[in-house]
């Protein structure tokens, strides 16, 4: 048995050196709330802990001048809730990030450890995704960005480079006309784990959709931004045909498992259902109803 | 005592656990800590069937920090031939589950225990234990165990003369089976399933023991009875009951999954061993792996009918699923199961399924859900073909006073048939319903329990009173036997304090169980209070001066019978107990009685379902449960069994399972992926008391707790028959198959 070494740095520079040297037994405390499971059920025993709540960057959200969000990676749930607009702009963000477990959880879960955790059924990652969002880390060969579409890389694995840290989320400015959602199938109400998660991000102008994307979770790996769903709503009113073609593609970009929480076919089906819902509430919310 | 003239009985007085619970100070059976005390974790079966061939403990008890290990070797071995029933279990099979024996025979069976200075320690240590297995080829669902070429748990046990899974069988039967089933117009055959379910109990089971110098055993552990828990920890010890004191814990959660010790005779074991207290906490993953959920079954039902509706006949063939060790609740299945209805041509018959699952333990009306749930829904399907409504349907086969049950007895006066005319009366059921909306209803009996029960009434010096009863308290009893005592006594309930004692305090009693303990204690509280008022009348006599029969007790005081008697101000509680010593000494009484006169319970549920299409989803919209309560002595209390007992029915429906990978283990041993209900999940449930007076009860007390989870099964799923027109016949009913059925249905127009 070894001891676990915690620390908790106030510059980003000390924890990415610490980090670094903690090497394959070291792991990052966000929120904690993927983390000290895991070590409960005995999964990991981290040689050093590294806590990035008390560095400011990581748990800082801004507005830009053109009206995009840089949003800290460490910003709990229940912070980003209370942002006087991030959620006018992001409200499928938000939502996604906000369906992670329990009120308390809320107060600890980001989305940057539940993007770094690397579950395809994490409820933070298809609305990001489906938003372009853009991860920011800083390693011990500095600074770099990533799409988050392009950080998961497998179930608990992610392209982030040894003494890689998650610092900030960068979201784009949008046109007007431009809202998003996210929607999951659970069978309970609350308190479970994604069977099937899909976020979209759509910009309306006089009814017809100009832009669109969709970020589908559970279903795969990894969280899969499905292109060919969103070249089947991009130029239509949302019609029955644009969404049942938006759905086909989504059951068809399923790659799914059966396992404890869903069947293949289950999911597959599911994945196209909830495309149709949750295009039409980002619809709705793009015209401002 | 009547309902008008009731003061206390009948009001939702505040309860005596609440300030604790809230509040965080309630002590539960983790609370407990001792001065030198150690950590015990117990080594599990890695495999789902094995035999044993040799255990190693040498290097777990040479690493630093280990205290003791315990095996087989160190508990009392109750031979496989030999009978040694204990209450709901048999000593046979109880020495063999909280410890493997001869086999290992569910992943995650007891092999060792080991305590240590700490809980990492003693973790670390159980790894350094060695067993050698043979690992064999095992048999989780019934039809693996019942194929030809199973796997055979227990050589020891034979089947019509063969080696067998099958380990034992009961039937009922009434009239002529054949017979009736000649008269009918409608016939109606279903195979059904259930799913195993767990209790699940927020609190895991945990306990501390101290075996001091002397050799007397202090055991502190949550359970529904520490009468029990003394009882099974002698006989699995070797210690004597009168050397052990087992103490009750509040409890967080029992619902008859904590009639069964599992931590505690280890523990008391590795105390012995140690010379020091000894604490052992389940994880959740142990609760879900090794401790007993309900059985899984499969059932036949088979009813005909004429015409107008009236049973001609029933029958009902159950297996049910005993986990590794024989013992599933086939007498609730097979009691029960019939027992609403007045059938004159009626057979029951199950059969105890062992297999490679961890031993089931009772869960609130054990057996009786599975028993009613495939004659509900054939009932349902018949009041479909006859047109008639399912309530009617019911109504016109119900059992009433002096109709004799298929299992059975003659039922004296009861109240089922209020419970169907209520609801057919209720705005539930007139209500109107949207598209993919839809209402079941189906009903529900439980045997309700009698059985030993000890208390002790003892008035204080200043005039109050405090009783002492030997049941824990999993239902609000405390609360009750307040309202109880201060009605005989005439005085405020607050002056009424109710305390559980130990094995040491109070005398036998038998567990929390049955849907007993407010029937059982509330007599013996009875027979106790009513003897301390006895002597309280005594007393003002000698003080008067005046003959016993001449005091009457009336509102918390000891006043003349009348005129005759004398003109003397009254005597209130505390004066008598103030000047107590000028007759007598202190005032108390006790009583000790095997209760008899419980009599069964009825109820019925109305269900609404929303099924959503696309997703296989099922909303619960509204859902009412109609039920005899006897008499609802607390009824905020009544109102709470009967919600929670129609929750764990809409869960065991929906979405409760455990999930088995190929290996034979749990795969979703947690809350997270063992789907129980969350609040948000469940509408308000809706309760409608029925109050037909237990004639046999000095209050009229029927069991409560039981009866509503028994017919909520069925509800539900003929609500969602109604709203999407599939039958489920197989449970759960969780959205992947819901989406299926409806998909397959769809694709057959």
């Amino acid at each position: 048995m070894t001891d676990t070494q915690y620390m908790a740095p106030q510059t980003l520079d000390e924890a990415v050196t610490a980090f670094a040297a903690g090497g394959e037994a070291a792991r990052i405390l966000a929120g904690g709330t993927d983390l000290l499971v895991q070590m409960g059920a005995g999964m990991v025993n981290p040689g050093v802990i590294v806590d990035v709540k008390k560095i400011t960057e990581l748990n800082s959200i801004e507005e830009t001048a053109d009206g995009g969000f840089v949003v800290g990676a460490a910003v709990a749930g229940a912070v980003l809730e209370e942002h006087p607009t991030f959620g006018k702009v992001w409200p499928g963000v938000l939502e996604g990030l906000n369906l992670i477990g329990s009120t308390q959880i809320q107060g600890r879960a980001s989305l940057g450890g539940n993007l770094c955790n690397g579950s395809p059924a994490a409820d933070g990652v298809p609305a990001m995704v489906a938003a372009g969002a853009v991860l920011t880390v800083q390693g011990p060969n500095g600074r770099r960005d990533i799409p988050v579409k392009d950080v998961p890389t497998g179930p608990g694995k992610t392209s982030l480079a040894p003494g890689e840290i998650a610092v900030c989320f960068t979201f784009p400015p949008r046109p007007a006309g431009s809202s998003d959602a996210y929607l999951r199938m659970i069978p309970r109400t609350e308190m479970d784990i994604a069977v099937v998660g899909v976020g979209v991000n759509l910009t309306m102008k006089d009814g017809v959709c100009t832009d669109a994307s969709v970020g589908l979770g559970a279903v795969a790996p990894t969280v899969l931004l499905v292109e060919d769903a969103a070249k089947a709503l991009i130029g239509s009113k949302l019609d029955a045909a644009a969404l049942d073609a938006a759905a086909a593609a989504c059951s068809a970009a399923c790659n799914p498992i059966d396992d404890k929480r869903g069947t293949i076919a289950y999911r597959t089906k599911v994945a196209g259902v909830l495309l149709k819902r949750t295009a039409a509430i980002a619809a709705k919310r793009a015209a401002g109803v | 005592m009547s309902e008008t003239t009731n003061k206390w009985i009948g009001q939702n007085t505040i309860r005596p656990d609440g300030a604790p619970k809230v509040t965080g100070s309630a002590a539960f059976a983790a609370d407990t800590n001792m001065p030198g005390m150690i950590w015990g974790s117990v080594l599990r079966s890695p495999h789902a069937h094995a035999r044993i061939k040799s255990i190693d403990t040498s290097k777990a008890e040479a690493h630093p920090g280990v205290k003791a290990v315990v095996t087989a070797a160190d508990i009392v071995d109750f031979p496989v031939d030999t009978p040694f029933p204990l209450g709901i279990q048999d000593m046979r099979w109880m020495c063999r589950n909280v410890m493997a024996r001869e086999k290992a025979l569910f992943h995650g069976h007891p092999v060792a225990a080991v305590a240590a200075t700490s809980e990492a320690i003693a973790a670390e240590a159980c790894k350094l234990i060695e067993v050698d297995y043979e690992v064999l080829p095992h048999a989780i669902e019934i039809d693996d165990a019942l194929a030809p070429d199973a796997p055979i748990l227990h050589d020891f046990i034979e089947f019509e003369g063969k080696p067998s899974n099958i380990a034992g069988t009961l039937e009922h039967t009434k009239g002529d089976i054949e017979a009736g089933f000649a008269e009918a117009d409608v016939i109606i055959e279903r195979d059904f399933t259930t799913r195993p379910v767990h209790q699940g109990y927020i609190e895991p089971h945990a306990c501390l023991v101290s075996v001091a110098a002397d050799g007397k055993a202090t055991i502190w552990s949550s359970s529904q009875g520490q009468f029990m828990v003394r009882a099974m920890t002698g006989l699995l010890t070797g210690i004597p009951q009168s050397d052990i004191r087992a103490i009750p814990a509040e409890i967080g959660g029992g619902f008859g999954g904590k009639t069964i010790v599992y931590l505690e005779p280890l523990a008391t074991i590795l105390s012995k061993k140690s010379g020091r207290p000894v604490k052992m906490v389940m994880t959740r993953e142990e609760v879900m792996r090794a401790s007993g959920p309900t059985s899984g079954s499969k059932s036949t039902i088979k009813i005909g009918a004429k015409k107008d509706g009236t049973i001609t006949a029933a029958e009902g063939i159950y297996w049910l699923q005993a986990g590794g060790l024989p013992g599933s609740p086939i007498r609730g299945a097979v009691g029960c199961a019939l027992a609403p209805y007045d059938i004159p041509n009626g057979r029951t018959f199950g059969y105890d399924v062992v297999s490679n699952r961890s031993k089931v333990a009772a869960y609130r009306a054990p057996g009786a859900p599975i028993g009613a749930f495939g004659i509900e829904c054939v009932l349902d399907e018949i009041a479909e073909e006859l047109g008639m409504d399912p309530l009617d349907l019911r109504l016109k086969n119900a059992a009433k006073e002096g109709t004799q049950a298929v299992h059975g007895p003659t039922y004296p006066l009861m109240g089922y048939v209020e419970s169907l005319e209520a609801a057919k009366a209720h705005d539930h059921y007139k209500a109107p319903l949207g598209p993919n909306q839809g209402r079941g209803v189906a009903s529900g009996f439980w045997f309700n329990a009698g059985g030993e029960s000890s208390a002790q009434v003892n008035i204080t010096e200043d005039g109050n009173v405090v009783v002492t009863t030997g049941h824990p308290d999993i239902g609000g009893s405390r609360a009750g036997i307040a309202n109880i005592c201060a009605e005989l006594l005439g005085i405020d309930y607050r002056r009424v304090s109710v305390l559980i004692g130990d094995t040491a305090t109070i005398g036998f009693s038998n567990l929390t169980g049955g849907s007993r303990v407010l029937f059982a204690s509330s007599i013996v509280v009875t027979e106790s209070t009513n003897n301390v008022i006895g002597t309280l009348c005594a007393l003002a006599a000698k003080i008067w001066d005046i003959d016993p029969e001449a005091v009457i007790w009336e509102d918390g005081e000891a006043r003349p019978a009348g005129a005759n008697a004398g003109q003397f101000p009254p005597l209130t509680l505390e004066e008598l107990a103030a000047r107590a010593n000028e007759s007598g000494g202190p005032i108390g009484a006790g009583a000790q009685i095997n209760t008899t006169g419980a009599e069964g319970g009825f109820g019925t549920h109305i269900c609404d379902v929303e099924v959503d299409p696309e997703l296989g989803t099922v909303q619960v919209l509204r859902y009412t449960v109609l039920q005899d309560v006897g008499r609802a002595v607390h009824p905020s209390y009544v109102e709470g069994q009967m919600q929670g007992g129609a929750v764990q029915a809409i869960g065991w429906a929906l979405n409760e399972e455990y999930i088995y990978n190929k290996n034979g283990h749990v795969d979703n041993p947690g809350f997270l992926d063992y789907r129980m209900p969350v609040a948000s999940d469940m509408p308000m449930i809706d309760t409608h008391i029925i109050e037909i007076p237990n004639p046999k009860h000095p209050q009229g007390v029927r069991g409560v707790g039981e009866v509503p989870l028994v017919p909520g099964l069925a509800a539900v799923r003929n609500a969602i028959h109604d709203a999407v027109g599939v039958r489920f016949n197989d449970l759960p009913m969780s959205p992947p198959v819901v989406l299926d059925a409806l998909d397959m249905a769809e694709a057959a127009e």
